[in-house]
């Protein structure tokens, strides 16, 4: 190589080690291999050159514009490479930090509570059936063979609305049970039927244990051959199911209520102390139930030859407050924001039997 | 319902353990609600000998005792009066808990006597309320036995809770032979024989109204001594937490218990004239022996004698002819009356009585003549004297009736397969007799005592008044034949014990479940979850709250108020949710969480008059910012404003699939709204599907909320059902879209919708979407006016536009815009 072109090498190496960013590199690119770069420039005096040095001269020309070209596109991507870096750099974020709030909202666990129950019934083949807080007497007590002077009327504590003429019909009431829907489900729906009915019911109670108003889940089964023997297969399936206790024991005791017959009371096996269910020697009520009684079905109109079933009622509360392991009942109502985020549910992830409810 | 194991063991031959009994009692339907076995607490006292009884050295009421416990002699120091040496007492030894003081006792010092035990009195014991000294047991009372036992206070009692049906369970010979039916020992037989009448005479029975009181016995017993009842009565009055009050007024508490049959007694001396007559009320008062002051009304049933009303027949007896020491003369009264009235003149008189709660649920119609004779006989044993002829008014009621069980039945309505046999036998068990059986069935004779088997008289309905009347009869027939074998299979299969019928799986009514909800309980599920994912927490709040503070919200008609609430501040159905979501926000602020966005999915009460569904009741979810958004380094907190109600609203009814581009909304918001910064979701001109705003500054602070507080409403009941359509191809043009800006100077009072419809309407096919982008007022922009900066999107289809058609289209939706709310382009 002659001097000038290993100057030149020189020069260039010198030129691009200094070149800091792309555009003192691109300088010195236009510098070299611009149109009228130093290189360019020798290219083109190639002409001017002695013939018999001339091929010599081109060779040795085209690989120092090879070896000017390697080098100036290696020192771009290293120059590439660092601004990268320096941008990088430049735009570090503080990953701890927190992200722009979202406040998640959340379901209540009554609300929890009633679509499972309308999850696993619903695979039973039931459908939810609704009726008015504000209940007839009728409904609430004379059809479901409560009448005026029952026993059972003492017990219920019943809140009346006023009327303003108190000496003609009884007045309305809020319901005291989810009952009165079994009569509006057999009158509007008919028979065969199955149904449950979720709802809020009331009674004049107020203490640690009792709210005035709180939930329950009526059901109600009719066909034409429904036996005692369904419905305590149904309310097992129900309850292991609901607690996810699949060998949970359940038991079934005799019991009054006006509206069934026979009627029975349905216990659960758990431990007192710790409050597993299914577990320990002890018994917990959990729900009354009974085969439907012919007067309430002869009360609207069904010939109870014809058509049989069963009906039973339960406590949303109640079931809730044993499953999630909730010790007292109050706070379902208070609304207090640091109860609803601890016990509440997410909305995303709704009771889906086929997803483990 | 309480009694001993002794008293039960009186009607019942068993060994069973007590703790088989009450198994036994819970499986059949007598639900067990405890055993407290008093012996448990006596345990450690035993009887103990006084061997000597010194006066105390150190002071004067005490004695140091020298007490031989059978164990030992120990020192004891004691302050009864009766303390002397050679009595028997009851020693309770250190580490013993002492029932009455609630103490348990230590090895002490008392002023420097060494005092190792307690003799004890009868209050300390917890068996009542003597405490005038320690107890003297008889000189025989064997030293070291413990107490309990020799005194016959090791007696469990047992409590269970009697279902309203069966009357007959009020009884301790009742359970007896439900228990015996059961399997748990032998019922033993009752009889009464007859007492001998020894002369006529005494009071008579008149009946004025046989409706209420059908048949009544009396009887007169003459020349007795009246006192304190014998131990053995008394005893068990007291274990089953009656005080035992004089000899003849235990004796019916006693038959009140033993055979659930109450009793009175009147002193003959007190009464006025020789006649008893029952009668209605006519506003009459009396003290009764309760002590309090009854007034009877013509819906009552009185006694009365010459001087006036003594009794409220069958539910508390009168004062002033109650019996006492000085009782000679005794009148006994065994009735039977209306249980109907019975409940409804208890209630009315807020009597609870052991006497009400039996009548109430009716009694042994052929009891009485043999309850006489036994109370007569016990009278007698107690009291002496002699007694005279029965006295009775009124008839006998006819209470016997059959009942039908066909044997397939108890499979195919109860579950279980039961030999016939086996059901016969469990009904004879009862008192249920066998009048005929076929291979298929058994005709049984009711018992007298079983008023809740093939209801006498037939079943009481209350048939819907609008049933087709062929439909109607054709089920009371049913249920007449019906319910009295649903009755006997109730009675076989409980003494069998429900757990042994075999649980059966519903039958499926489709190899894939049926959609559970209808399309509206699925739509308020779906609001529930979309509104919880907008951030709302979910409230369940009361439907009923003050009426003072529910007129802030809505209308509070009278009709809509308890007549009996649990508090003033629980007595008016709630006009919407917002209301006590408002509450909830003001507890929350309370607790120091003024920051909070609540919903709630539940009933709001209006007016009868604008009845929208049953009993005007409508289904709102409603939510409630309240507060300020979350402070936060990257996006500033602010107060949260009608436009979050808006969003949270809007988002909810998008998920229900409205149409959201045909919904409008007016400012015309109810009172508790700002009436500047609410409105009203519209679907047409009259479908109002919810509202939102801020709540009006004179709620918040009549509720006492400091923030501000932004809600919505939405009515679920008025969203219609979507249209079932099948689904237009989706709309993909080939070309770009075109966005164009444009700023319109227009009067502040136009609504920004009426702008936004506008250019949206101006050229339907190539306009497909306006995006209100800025909204400005003051600075260059004119007093009075906004600017209003939107986007409006064209979407070519055939090819891209020229110029000159885009000119053309963005000349349109200026003239539209000018057209519909006199903006100009500024």
């Amino acid at each position: 190589m002659t001097d000038d072109l290993s100057a030149l090498q020189t020069e260039t190496d010198t030129a691009l080690a200094a070149a800091a960013d792309l555009r003192a590199w691109d300088a010195v690119r236009v510098a070299v291999l611009g149109r009228n770069g130093t290189l360019t420039s020798l290219l083109r005096d190639l002409g001017k050159t002695p013939p018999e040095q001339r091929r010599d001269r081109g060779a040795a020309l085209n690989r120092l514009k090879d070896a000017l070209a390697a080098a100036i596109e290696a020192r771009r991507i290293a120059l590439e490479a660092a601004a990268l870096d320096a941008r990088l750099a430049a735009e570090r974020l503080d990953p701890t930090l927190p992200p722009r709030p979202r406040p998640a909202g959340l379901i209540h666990p009554i609300s929890r509570t009633m679509e499972e129950m309308a999850a696993i019934f619903g695979a039973m083949g039931f459908a939810i059936a609704e009726g008015p807080d504000v209940e007839t007497d009728w409904h609430n007590f004379g059809a479901l063979n409560i009448p005026a002077h029952h026993p059972a009327r003492d017990d219920q504590d019943t809140f009346y609305l006023t009327t303003p003429d108190p000496g003609g019909a009884p007045p309305p009431v809020l319901r005291t049970h989810t009952s009165p829907v079994q009569i509006r489900s057999m009158l509007g729906r008919g028979v065969p039927l199955r149904v449950i009915v979720p709802g809020r019911t009331y009674r004049a109670d107020h203490d640690a244990t009792h709210s005035p108003m709180f939930h329950q889940c009526e059901g109600l089964v009719l066909d034409r051959n429904i036996t005692l023997g369904h419905l305590k297969g149904c309310l097992i399936d129900f309850l292991r199911a609901f607690f996810a206790v699949p060998t949970l024991p359940v038991r079934f005791r005799a019991s009054y209520f006006p509206f069934t017959e026979p009627s029975m009371e349905v216990d659960i096996g758990w431990d007192r102390k710790s409050g597993e269910l299914g577990k320990g020697a002890d018994w917990l009520e959990i729900l009354g139930s009974g085969m439907v009684h012919p007067r309430v079905l002869a009360n609207v109109g069904i010939d109870p030859r014809e058509w049989q079933g069963f009906a039973f009622g339960m406590g949303v509360e109640r079931v809730t407050m044993l499953k999630h392991g909730i010790p007292d009942l109050r706070p379902f109502y208070e609304s207090d924001i640091r109860w609803l985020r601890h016990y509440g549910f997410n909305p995303l992830a709704p009771a889906l039997l086929h997803e483990g409810a | 319902m309480k009694f001993t194991l002794a008293w039960l063991r009186t009607h019942l031959d068993t060994d069973a353990p007590v703790a088989a009994i009450g198994e036994a009692l819970t499986r059949i339907g007598l639900e067990l609600e405890g055993i407290s076995d008093r012996g448990a607490t006596l345990a450690p006292f035993r009887i103990a000998h006084v061997l000597e009884a010194a006066p105390h050295p150190n002071a004067d009421r005490l004695r140091a005792c020298r007490v031989d416990t059978g164990d030992g002699v120990v020192s004891v120091v004691c302050g009864a009066p009766n303390a002397r040496t050679g009595m028997k007492a009851v020693f309770a030894p250190p580490g013993s808990f002492i029932p009455g003081t609630g103490i348990t006792l230590k090895t002490g010092e008392i002023r420097g006597v060494t005092s190792a035990g307690m003799l004890l009195s009868a209050r300390e014991m917890g068996l009542g309320e003597d405490h005038s000294g320690i107890i003297e047991l008889a000189e025989d009372a064997p030293v070291g036995t413990p107490y309990a036992a020799w005194a016959g206070l090791d007696d469990p009692v047992i409590e269970i809770a009697v279902t309203p049906n069966r009357g007959d369970c009020f009884a301790v010979r009742g359970i007896a032979r439900d228990l015996a039916a059961a399997g748990i020992g032998t019922l033993r037989p009752w009889s009464a024989p007859p007492v001998p009448a020894e002369f006529t005479g005494g009071p008579r029975w008149q009946i004025d109204w046989p409706e209420a009181c059908p048949w009544i016995l009396g009887r007169t017993i003459r020349g007795l001594r009246n006192g304190p009842s014998p131990r053995w009565l008394a005893d068990r009055l007291v274990a089953i937490g009656l005080r035992p009050i004089n000899a003849l007024v235990d004796v019916t508490n006693f038959f009140t218990i033993d055979l659930g049959r109450p009793l009175h007694v009147f002193d003959v001396a007190k009464l006025s004239g020789d006649t008893l007559v029952l009668r209605r009320g006519a506003g009459e008062s009396f003290r009764a022996l309760n002590g309090k002051d009854y007034t009877v009304t013509e819906q009552d049933c009185a006694i009365a004698d010459a001087a006036g009303v003594q009794s409220l027949a069958g539910i508390v007896g009168g004062a002033a002819t109650g019996c006492d020491e000085t009782t000679t003369t005794v009148f006994v009264e065994c009735a039977l009356f209306d249980p109907v009235r019975i409940a409804l003149s208890g209630r009315r008189h807020q009597v609870v009585s052991d006497a009400r709660q039996r009548f109430e649920r009716g009694l042994d119609p052929a009891l009485p003549p043999d309850a006489m004779e036994a109370a007569t006989r016990m009278i007698l044993d107690l009291c002496g004297g002699e007694a005279g002829t029965v006295t009775a008014a009124g008839t006998p009621p006819a209470w016997q009736r059959d009942a039908t069980l066909r044997f397939a039945r108890l499979a195919d309505f109860g579950g279980a397969e039961v030999p016939a046999d086996d059901a016969v036998d469990a009904l004879a068990r009862l008192g249920f007799t066998a009048r005929t059986r076929t291979a298929t069935q058994v005709t049984v004779a009711v018992p007298p005592w079983r008023n809740d088997v093939a209801a006498p008289g037939g079943p009481a309905l209350e048939q819907d008044p609008g049933l087709d009347p062929a439909a109607a009869a054709r089920a009371a027939e049913g249920c007449a034949l019906v319910e009295p074998e649903c009755d006997l299979i109730e009675e076989v299969l409980r003494l069998r014990g429900l757990d042994t019928i075999p649980a059966v799986s519903l039958p499926q009514t489709a190899p894939v479940p049926l959609p559970t909800l209808t399309p509206a309980q699925a739509r308020t599920a779906r609001a529930r979850r979309v509104l919880a994912a907008q951030g709302l927490a979910e409230c369940v709040t009361f439907s009923f709250m003050a009426a003072r503070e529910a007129a802030l919200f809505g209308p509070t008609p009278a009709t809509l108020r308890l007549a009996n609430p649990i508090a003033s501040d629980l007595d008016q159905l709630r006009p919407t949710p917002i209301a006590t979501l408002a509450l909830a926000a003001g507890r929350n602020a309370a607790r120091g969480f003024a920051d909070v966005a609540l919903f709630e999915i539940g009933p709001a009460f209006a007016p009868d008059g604008q009845r929208l569904v049953a009993a005007g009741q409508r289904l709102v979810a409603a939510g409630l910012r309240a507060g300020a958004t979350p402070r936060a380094w990257a996006a500033p907190s602010r107060p949260v404003d009608a436009l979050d109600a808006k969003a949270d609203l809007f988002e909810a009814l998008a998920a229900l699939g409205l149409p959201m581009d045909s919904l409008s909304v007016t400012a015309d918001a109810p009172g508790c709204y700002h009436p500047g910064r609410s409105g009203v979701v519209r679907q047409g001109p009259k479908t109002v599907l919810g509202q939102f705003g801020e709540l009006h500054p004179a709620v918040l602070a009549a509720l006492g909320l400091a923030g501000p507080a932004a809600a919505f409403e939405l009515f679920l009941d008025a969203v219609p059902e979507p249209k079932r359509r099948r689904r237009a191809p989706p709309d993909l043009p080939a070309f770009q879209p075109l966005r164009r800006d444009f700023a319109f100077l227009v009067d502040e009072a136009v609504p920004a919708e009426t702008v936004l419809r506008a250019a949206r309407g101006a050229e339907r096919a190539l306009i497909s979407g306006v995006v209100l982008f800025d909204v400005y007022a003051g600075g260059t922009v004119p007093a009075g006016k906004r600017s209003l900066g939107i986007e409006v999107t064209f979407q070519p289809r055939e090819r891209t536009l020229t110029e000159a058609e885009i000119e053309a289209a963005a000349a349109k939706v200026v003239a539209a815009v000018a057209k519909a709310s006199g903006g100009v382009l500024r």
